[in-house]
C-alpha cells in the first residue's frame, strides 16, 4: 500500500476515550468517511473499549483490581458517561433525548450503521489484558484483537489519523 | 442547465449529518452508472456537504435547488 492514491483513502481513529460524547465524535467521522468511499478503522483502547463492550456480566476479570475496575467501570454502548455536564447520568440521557429531536442515530445504531459501511473494529490487545477483559466481552462486530504496532502499519498508510 | 431524468429520489428530510450522505452512498450504490439521483433535505449543511461528497466520490453534482419545500441536490452516479 504504497501507492500514494490509496493512501489518501485512509482514515484511522483511536478512540481512547470511553465518554458517550467523544464516541459520538469518533462514530460521526467514521461513518461520513465510509460514505465518501475511504477505508476506515477504529481502534479501541482503554476507556475507548466501552463503547463496543457487550451488555451485560458485571464482574469480569482475574484478580480483584480487575474485578474492582470492570464493577465500577461498567459501561457498553447504551450506557456511556459525558465528558463534560454527565450530573450522575442526567446529562447523557437529556443528550441522548435532543439528539433523538434532532433525529440523530443513537450511538448503538451508529455502531451498526459503520459496520455495514465496512469500517473495522480493532480492539487493543493490551488494554484488555490490563483489564481482564476478552474478546468474548466485546460485541461481534469486532476484528481481530491487534497491537500497537498493528496499528502504526495502518496508521502510516492512511492519510487521516485521529486520536479521540 | 441540461435536462436530465431523476432515476430515483431520495428522502433525507429530517436527518441530520452524516446521515445525508451516508443515505446518499448506499442509494447510488443500487444505482447504474449514469442514472440521476435526487435528493430531498432539510438539513441546510448538506447542501454544502453534498456536492463535496459527489467530488470527493467522482460523481457529478448536476443541480442545486433551493425553495418553500426545501433543498433538492441532483447527483449523477459515476
Amino acid at each position: 500500500m504504497t501507492d500514494k492514491a490509496q493512501k489518501k483513502n485512509a482514515v484511522t481513529i483511536v478512540l481512547f476515550s470511553g465518554e458517550l460524547d467523544k464516541a459520538i465524535a469518533a462514530f460521526v467521522i467514521a461513518t461520513a468517511a465510509a460514505s465518501m468511499g475511504m477505508k476506515v478503522s477504529i481502534f479501541f483502547t482503554f476507556w475507548g473499549l466501552n463503547a463496543i463492550k457487550k451488555k451485560g456480566g458485571l464482574i469480569k476479570g482475574q484478580d480483584w483490581m480487575q474485578k474492582m475496575l470492570n464493577v465500577m467501570n461498567y459501561r457498553h454502548a447504551k450506557r456511556l458517561a459525558l465528558s463534560n455536564l454527565n450530573m450522575m447520568g442526567m446529562g447523557p440521557m437529556m443528550l441522548k433525548m435532543m439528539m433523538s429531536k434532532k433525529k440523530v442515530p443513537p450511538i448503538d445504531e451508529f455502531i451498526k450503521t459503520a459496520h455495514s459501511l465496512g469500517v473495522k473494529f480493532y480492539p487493543c490487545e493490551m488494554s484488555l489484558t490490563v483489564m481482564g477483559l476478552a474478546k468474548k466481552d466485546l460485541i461481534d462486530e469486532c476484528q481481530d484483537i491487534i497491537g500497537a504496532v498493528s496499528y502504526l502499519s495502518f496508521a502510516k498508510d492512511s492519510e487521516v489519523n485521529l486520536f479521540i | 442547465m441540461e435536462n436530465f431524468y431523476v432515476s430515483r429520489t431520495l428522502d433525507a428530510r429530517g436527518l441530520s449529518c452524516p446521515m445525508p450522505s451516508v443515505k446518499t452512498a448506499l442509494a447510488l450504490e443500487a444505482m447504474n452508472k449514469g442514472e440521476v439521483l435526487e435528493i430531498l433535505t432539510d438539513d441546510p449543511v448538506s447542501k454544502k456537504d453534498l456536492p463535496v461528497w459527489a467530488e470527493a466520490t467522482g460523481n457529478t453534482l448536476l443541480d442545486v435547488k433551493e425553495d418553500s419545500g426545501g433543498i433538492k441536490i441532483y447527483l449523477k452516479k459515476a
